[in-house]
């Protein structure tokens, strides 16, 4: 019978990816509300995007895509202080620019719905021919959604994206444009999250020399709903994921849990592995363009830049121990019971505390809390304060009342044990999985030997409960090494 | 101030949310009117 | 504030009268304290809910206040709050929501409510 025990799960790769989506910014939910209001507003905003390099640039970017460690990030302001030799492309991940994403777009658009017009189509294809990925991108899909971009927009139901300029690039249109689940809006939202989660894939696959093939399902973890008038949310971006990148042998599901839902994800993939039911299960999550220029107003008002103007992606491999990599422990899995109570404190004693005490641990057994690490540099100016410090002090002082630190240890913890935010502000991916390329590193090279990712979704918000949701999980240094 | 009074709850995720509001306003005696909790990321 | 929020506020204050209701505020960040303070004191600032323009003058603290504090009673108190006076600035989340009550007094001169 030693042949059915399986090996414990392990995390063997992850990739991130940023796509900088400027003429997509105004498509955000808030600015599509506001900028139709007030004209000089609308000009501020558009005025006030990033050229791609500053994209590359800017520091926490290249925290995001693994380039830069969270706690190398330079002293605040982050927007005047960018590193003019960063390169979009690092091991495991990239920033894409937005004639290339728009390309994208194109190709990955299964449905001929996205129409691109023909400068843009050419400006795509050329630099695309010259992507490390080019062979995997199936670019010849992208001169057949060459056409009369204006036209398409101007059409009923039509959506036009302006890029760079005010002439129409290109343009959704409606799947059915009776159906509020398919018009041009939501489409292009679905579109982007499966364009950004295919191109993390692509990465994860591509520069970690994985086989497609051997990849047996891959779990969506992604903020995006897909569906009809009859199933909205229906689901299974994954599986489309899964077809983009080439795995096909693999099957896929989406896991739902608001910005939540990757740490649900990485222990289902981790489950689904010990218990031997796959041997090879990735881990997606595309951007969320609903969230582009969210916070606007609040940048405008501090004449920054708008800083939402990236969509993410992310991708991660698990699989059975291979002696090396990081391993999942099942039995670190904090989760947050209907009963636990949904004050800040309550939920993080459930998800970092209680899980700690069963195992016998205390939060001084864990080198690196990667918990909701949104960029602070992003929600300061809306008002909405710095979200991971706040998590890292409610942590801090929960540590002190166990007695595993001194009270006047609380800011080291916080120091040493925390990180400064630097995701983008897409909820699921700030969610402890953009920490997950840093993880991996300080858990191989590096001289951690344990890191929580702990990740809160806030279910209120869907109105059918005032409760609040999270998990957590320890990623351990495989003791093999 | 509490007592036999209407609490409007407005929690936030970040902060205090509406329903350890509610808990604090019931305990002191008011009645809860209405409960929200924002989410501002 | 959420534009659903201001409508049940809105609702609420005609249906009970404004007096008798109290407004008790969680957030975090003494900024946003303060904008949602004043829009159920002096109308929505932002201009986008049903609140814009409409004075309430509703009463509002945030719960960190101690007027809000020394009517809970301790056990409930810890459970929902516990550690979070600490890792919050009550004082200046106090003062944000306090400035704005005042304004609204202020404003709405005598016998408002």
């Amino acid at each position: 019978m030693a042949d059915v025990i399986t090996k414990g799960p392990v995390v063997t790769a992850a990739s991130q990816v940023l796509a900088h989506v400027p003429s997509l910014a105004r498509h955000g939910s808030k600015p599509s509300r506001e900028l139709s209001k007030n004209p000089e507003v609308a000009a501020k905003f558009l005025a006030s995007l990033r050229s791609f390099d500053q994209a590359v640039a800017y520091a926490p970017h290249q925290s995001y895509v693994g380039a830069l460690h969270p706690r190398q990030l330079p002293a605040r302001p982050w927007t005047d202080a960018g590193d003019g030799r960063a390169s979009r492309f690092v091991a495991g991940g990239e920033l894409m620019p937005e004639h290339e994403f728009l390309g994208l777009l194109a190709v990955l658009d299964g449905a001929g719905l996205f129409t691109v017009g023909e400068s843009l189509a050419d400006r795509a294809i050329d630099s695309l021919a010259r992507h490390p990925l080019a062979k995997h991108l199936g670019l010849d899909l992208l001169d057949k959604a060459r056409g009369d971009a204006e036209a398409m927009a101007a059409a009923k139901g039509g959506l036009a994206v302006h890029a760079g300029s005010e002439a129409v690039a290109a343009a959704m249109r409606a799947g059915d444009e009776a159906d509020p689940s398919l018009t041009a809006e939501v489409l292009l939202e679905n579109l982007t999250t499966k364009a950004t989660a295919t191109l993390a894939l692509l990465r994860l696959l591509v520069d970690h020399d994985i086989d497609p093939a051997s990849i047996d399902y891959v779990v969506g973890c992604g903020e995006e709903a897909i569906g009809d008038r009859y199933q909205r949310g229906g689901g299974n971006l994954a599986k489309a994921v899964a077809e983009s990148a080439g795995c096909t042998e693999a099957s896929g599901c989406d896991v739902k849990d608001f910005c939540a839902a990757p740490v649900p994800a990485m222990v289902i993939a981790a489950s689904l592995v010990s218990a031997g039911v796959f041997e090879r299960v990735a881990v997606v999550a595309g951007g969320s363009m609903a969230k582009l220029g969210m916070k606007f107003q609040g940048h405008l008002k501090h004449d920054l830049p708008v800083l939402e103007d990236v969509l993410g992606g992310a991708a991660a491999l698990v699989q059975a121990d291979d002696g090396a990599s990081p391993r999942i422990r099942l039995d670190s899995v904090g989760r947050h019971r209907v009963a636990a109570g949904g004050a800040a404190a309550q939920i993080m004693e459930a998800l970092a505390v209680e899980p700690l005490e069963r195992l016998g641990l205390a939060t001084t057994d864990v080198d690196d809390f990667a918990t909701e690490l949104h960029n602070p540099e992003i929600t300061e100016p809306q008002g909405s304060g710095n979200v991971p410090e706040r998590n890292y002090k409610t942590l801090a002082a929960l540590a002190a009342r166990r007695g595993d630190i001194e009270r006047d240890a609380i800011a080291a913890f916080v120091e040493q044990r925390g990180m400064p935010g630097f995701a983008p502000t897409q909820g699921h991916l700030a969610s402890s999985l953009c920490y997950l390329p840093h993880a991996l590193d300080r858990l191989t090279t590096g001289d951690a030997r344990r890191v929580m990712l702990l990740a809160k979704g806030s279910l209120f918000l869907g109105r059918m409960s005032q409760l609040s949701d999270g998990m957590s999980v320890v990623l351990e240094r495989n003791p093999a090494r | 101030m509490l007592k036999d009074r209407q609490v409007i709850a407005l929690g936030e995720r970040d902060g205090i949310s509406g329903p350890a509001i509610a808990a604090c306003a019931e305990a002191a005696g008011a009645s809860v009117a209405f409960v929200a909790t924002e989410c501002f990321v | 504030m959420d534009l659903d929020s201001q409508e049940q506020i809105l609702k609420l204050s005609e249906r009970h009268g404004p007096s008798s209701l109290v407004v008790i505020i969680g957030a975090p960040d003494p900024e946003a304290a303060e904008i949602t303070a004043e829009t159920v004191t002096s109308g929505d600032p932002s201009y986008a809910g049903v609140l814009a323009g409409t004075q309430l003058g509703l009463d509002v603290y945030h719960i960190l206040e101690d007027e809000i504090r020394s009517e809970v009673p301790d056990e409930v108190w810890e459970d929902q709050i516990g550690i979070m006076t600490d890792v919050l600035d009550g004082s200046a989340l106090g003062s944000a929501v306090a400035a704005m009550r005042a304004q609204a007094v202020g404003a709405s001169g005598d016998g408002d409510d």
